[in-house]
């Protein structure tokens, strides 16, 4: 029945891609939103900004 | 009790004010029907076949027409921050509203479709059957419609997405509506289908006015 | 104050999530590839369906986190309109996409599925056509939570949305369920899949079990995200209050 193993490598192609793409999206995602956080030097709680700014 | 049927009484006379409004969406339900035979062809086993489906896909999405405007004029103009402060129960007022919608575009169409289903050479007694099941599967509609209309009241692109969250909810009935409408024309009984549509219409009346309400709070805000 | 009262729960929550994330990857990547070598590589051929068994390894561990992964929306919505938990609400907007994807997943590799079964890319099969259904719940969800400029609106809306829809999907699923035994098609086909045989638990309790790590690992991740876009945006509302 190997000439099934097309659908086979297809059905984990697809979970490989869908899912795999879905985790590169969403660590970049996660990058990108730290990444604009930091830049406006926003990624510690107020008070820890005001203490540290003393 | 006597705030619901003020309710009512309101949107009914406001309707009334504006006929129009109501045989668009009749008019639409008719058009929509037809352009089904023109698509498909007029071989009218094939129509007769696929009548109980379209019929009552029809009458979704005729029913969903008018739903984006259920609460938008009283949310724009203040009524929706009044009923908020109403001594009625919230619920009360949005069950009000579905009812008007129901009158006014549900029962239309549950008398309109048998007609139509004449031309799709539907019998007797599946033309009885459309009836009955658009009669007790419409109130459905119109309920889930009123909870989606509140969820997107005042949202972006609110027209296709109360279509995207009522739809789904809306298939049990649609396919006991249509089934029932296939079992009496392959000569079976179709009470069961009826039967079933009524409990759905009771867990909609059960669960919706309390969602609606939480949701036209969250709008009134 | 908004910033006050946000930042108690979302900064415990980033400490619990980076600290645990190195050995969550870690777990998912090696449970991943040892349910693949299970999967592809050390599990027998089934006697009914042959090779194509192996699909269901993926097909089926999809199902149950896409089912989960609504019920948890569900759980999420309750906890964000009665005990009003600040987190609720950025965790389900984390989580509904992962959920969607895995609705996904299941319906193609279930198509991929039935061709070889059935001889059909699309079978209007009860379990396939109640999972569509359950793929747009996840994408109204989607949809209603990102459709407000306020986002508090849009995800208590879309917290609504989860409770109705978790309600309704046993229903849904009756009614499909119904609707497919009436039309069954002429052809009596085994649509039970395959009888749970121990050579075939061994590989499908490995996938399950590292696509489960993989969605909670997905969650951390986007949950992080949002408690980042929604600082940003508490920030931007506050610095055009200020000018």
């Amino acid at each position: 029945m190997s000439d099934h193993a097309v659908f086979i490598l297809s059905a984990y192609l697809v979970v490989l891609v869908v899912l795999g793409g879905l985790t590169i999206a969403s660590l970049s995602g996660r990058n990108k939103a730290r990444r604009e956080l930091t830049a406006r030097g926003l990624e510690r709680p107020r008070e820890q900004r005001a203490r540290a700014s003393r | 009790m006597s705030g619901f049927i003020a309710l009512l009484a309101r949107d009914l006379h406001l309707v009334w004010r504006r006929p129009g409004d109501v045989a668009v969406v009749l008019a639409f339900f008719v058009v929509a029907t037809v352009l089904f035979p023109l698509g498909i062809g007029p071989e009218t086993n094939l129509l007769a076949r696929i009548a109980a489906g379209v019929l009552w896909c029809a009458a979704l999405f005729a029913s969903l027409l008018s739903l984006d405007r259920l609460f938008v004029a009283d949310y724009e103009d203040g009524t929706l921050d009044l009923l908020l402060l109403a001594p009625w129960p919230l619920e009360l007022a949005a069950l009000a509203k579905c009812a008007a919608h129901w009158i006014v575009t549900g029962l239309p169409l549950a008398i309109l479709a048998p007609f139509l289903g004449i031309a799709f050479g539907l019998d007797r007694s599946s033309l009885l059957a459309l009836a009955a099941t658009l009669l007790v599967g419409t109130p459905t509609l119109s309920l889930i419609g009123g909870l989606a209309a509140a969820l997107t009241l005042g949202a972006r692109r609110s027209g296709a997405l109360l279509a995207l969250l009522a739809l789904p909810l809306c298939v049990p009935t649609l396919i006991f509506g249509a089934g029932a409408v296939e079992t009496m024309a392959i000569g079976k009984n179709f009470t069961t289908h009826l039967a079933i549509l009524g409990a759905l219409a009771l867990v909609a009346l059960a669960t919706t006015p309390w969602a609606m309400a939480a949701a036209l709070r969250q709008a009134g805000e | 104050m908004a910033d006050l009262h946000f930042l108690a729960n979302p900064a415990r929550f980033r400490r619990f999530s980076q600290r645990v994330m190195p050995s969550l990857s870690f777990a998912t990547g090696l449970a991943f590839l040892v349910g693949l070598y299970f999967a592809l590589v050390q599990s027998p051929p089934d006697y009914q369906q042959g090779e194509t068994v192996r699909i269901m390894f993926v097909h089926v561990p999809s199902a149950w986190l896409s089912m989960a992964g609504y019920a948890l929306l569900a759980v999420l919505g309750a906890s964000l309109l009665v005990w009003r938990h600040p987190l609720a609400a950025l965790v389900a907007r984390a989580a509904a996409p992962v959920g969607a994807c895995f609705a996904l997943v299941c319906l193609i590799t279930g198509s991929l599925w039935g061709r070889p079964m059935w001889g059909t890319y699309w079978v209007w099969d009860a379990r396939l056509t109640s999972m569509l259904l359950l793929f747009f719940l996840y994408l109204g969800h989607i949809a209603l939570s990102r459709a407000y400029d306020d986002p508090d609106r849009g995800d208590r809306a879309a917290a609504i949305l989860a409770l109705i829809g978790a309600i309704n999907l046993p229903i849904i699923k009756f009614s499909v369920d119904w609707w497919n035994t009436l039309h069954q098609p002429a052809s009596v086909m085994k649509l039970g899949g395959p009888s749970i045989h121990p050579a075939i638990l061994t590989p499908l309790l490995w996938m399950a079990g590292s696509l489960l790590l993989l969605f909670i690992l997905l969650v951390l991740v986007r949950t992080e995200t949002e408690i980042d876009r929604r600082r940003l945006e508490i920030a931007e509302l506050s610095a055009d209050q200020a000018a």
